[in-house]
């Protein structure tokens, strides 16, 4: 018989896993009707029209049809692999939320070394993509997951060397620690710039990217670097419709292919919530304290955490789906031009000049 | 040359990402469906261009070369129709009146009753070369172009007027008249005789 303490520990964490789960399965639903109405409006059309109003149930009724679909094996697949990779290609995302905060009082689970653990458990999520693409064993699969694990290896470095020079500055690889420190609930003092101090003034101006002013520079490398780890235009080539029909998992069909796709939009939001925490104030609210006026104040909470940072990471997911919309893919040489011979050099840099201002400024 | 190459590509990449940014926050408008004769319609550089086909329609011009009508009190029967036709799609069959039918709306006298005049409009090419050919303009394209239908049978446009049993009465009356004409004949060459 277990304990009550032991049955409670065991009772809160599912109840975190569920929430998490569920929240990633309504993400998913909502983002892909996002994504079929933004590239719709961008293309001056409407999008899905009849199912709900405004097409708004539309994405239910796909998942509806894909639960109810076959499962197809290829006769000639490894099936162990093919059958484990989308759930491998789920979880390695899933999970990476398990230690990313909502609010000063809400993180799953407030681990030191939260920023290697994110960064460490998305990288697995290129195992399950070769999975997939091997145990498919269709052509196309494996050329889309031999991609996809050479781009993200490779942007991996720049993303990492971008993340380094923000945790630079504040010091710490806890992200609910990070993330107090870009506002008013900060314990040490922040500066705008490296000039104003800002401690009790919060609001935008406390955040990682303008209290150090080249994290904007390592922020767009960051942001770059994310969308080549989640496979998304313009660097798609894994996926590139055109060519590779759709890459690793053009065998996939019914709940499999719904995984796939799940861990797909749950990695843009985790990566898009990974850069607030770090670079855009994390939960920390916009406004800033003016004179009597204490917005920052009146704004931080664990209810308006919760808004700020889903608001924040909505738009970055909005700015993804715009580029992916308006850029056109890269060629597979250019993809590694970008990411050796500009992103990680000026990565490197952001490096650099972050210790020299912790050192010098701070 | 690097640094530069880096520049412009951030340079044109918003250029383009403004583009579409323009676009999707124009998406709140709808652009007019107009006539295509509209002085304005290639005006209209924003908005949603969808057409929301069942509930709106672009308008088409009245004649369109869409499906075609027959009206069957101004056809004389002639085939020439039937004849031109490319696949074939007009089927007639014609019975000799016994006397002049009528006249047309333009004049012409109808000799031929229509039996039938099937066309079948899974087959039409909607070439117009019917309407061209015919003498009496009955046959003509109209601005229909919608028709589902579950039965392949029901795209095959009866227009013929008559019943089964008129027909055979018109028959009978021809068939009448014949024996009568054949019977003075015989009857013309006895005397000479």
């Amino acid at each position: 018989m277990p304990q009550i303490s032991e049955l409670n520990f065991l009772l809160t964490y599912s109840l975190v896993a569920v929430l998490l789960f569920s929240f990633t399965a309504l993400f998913a639903l909502f983002a892909v009707y996002a994504e079929r109405k933004v590239s719709a409006f961008i293309q001056d059309r409407l999008g899905p029209m009849e199912t709900g109003k405004y097409g708004s149930l539309q994405t239910l009724a796909d998942i509806l049809k894909m639960l109810q679909k076959e499962l197809i094996v290829p006769a000639v697949a490894d099936k162990v692999l093919f059958v484990v990779a989308p759930v491998i290609i789920f979880v390695s995302v899933y999970m990476g939320f398990a230690s990313l905060p909502w609010a000063p009082g809400l993180i799953p689970s407030s681990i030191n070394l939260g920023v290697f653990y994110v960064f460490a458990i998305v990288s697995v999520e290129s195992i399950g993509i070769l999975m997939a693409g091997w145990g498919s064993n269709n052509k196309y699969s494996l050329l889309g997951a031999l991609r996809s694990v050479a781009q993200v290896v490779s942007y991996e470095i720049p993303a990492g060397v971008a993340i380094i020079s923000a945790v630079m500055i504040s010091q710490s690889l806890n992200l609910q620690e990070v993330s107090i420190q870009q506002g008013i609930l900060t314990h040490e003092t922040a500066k705008f710039f490296g000039f104003w101090d800002v401690t009790h003034i919060g609001g935008l101006f406390a955040w990682n990217i303008f209290q150090a002013p080249h994290l904007i520079l390592a922020y767009v490398i960051y942001f770059i670097a994310s969308l080549a780890e989640c496979n998304r235009a313009p660097f798609d080539i894994p996926e590139a419709e055109s060519e590779l029909v759709s890459g690793f998992h053009t065998e996939y069909t019914g709940i499999r292919f719904a995984f796939v796709f799940l861990g797909e939009y749950s990695m843009m939001f985790l990566v898009g919530m990974f850069g607030v925490l770090l670079f855009l104030g994390g939960w920390n609210t916009p406004l800033p304290n003016i004179g009597s006026l204490h917005l920052a104040d009146w704004t931080t909470g664990n209810i308006w955490g919760i808004i700020w940072i889903v608001a924040k990471v909505l738009t970055v997911v909005f700015v993804q789906m715009w580029i992916r919309w308006t850029l056109p893919r890269l060629r597979v040489d250019q993809l590694m031009d970008l990411c050796w011979k500009v992103l990680t050099p000026l990565a490197f840099l952001c490096m650099l000049i972050s210790g020299v201002w912790r050192l010098m400024v701070m | 040359m690097i640094v530069k190459n880096t520049i412009s590509s951030f340079v044109t990449a918003w250029k383009g990402m403004a583009l579409t940014l323009k676009h999707f926050f124009a998406a709140g408008k709808k652009r007019k469906t107009l006539d295509v004769k509209n002085d304005n319609y290639f005006a209209q550089q924003e908005g949603i261009v969808t057409v929301q086909y069942p509930k709106e329609s672009i308008p088409v011009p009245e004649v369109g070369r869409y499906q075609l009508d027959v009206v069957i009190d101004d056809c004389i029967v002639c085939d020439l129709c039937a004849k031109i036709c490319p696949v074939d799609c007009i089927e007639i069959e014609s019975i000799k009146g016994t006397g002049p039918l009528g006249q047309t709306s333009d004049g012409t006298v109808k000799r031929l009753h229509a039996a039938k005049f099937d066309i079948d409009m899974a087959k039409c090419l909607y070439c117009g070369l019917c309407t061209v050919v015919c003498p009496t303009e009955c046959i003509t394209m109209t601005n229909k172009y919608d028709r589902t239908v579950f039965q392949l049978s029901d795209l095959t446009y009866k227009f013929s007027a008559m019943t089964p049993e008129e027909a055979e009465e018109a028959r009978t009356a021809l068939a009448k008249q014949q024996a009568e004409k054949q019977a003075a004949k015989e009857a013309a060459m006895k005397k000479k005789e």
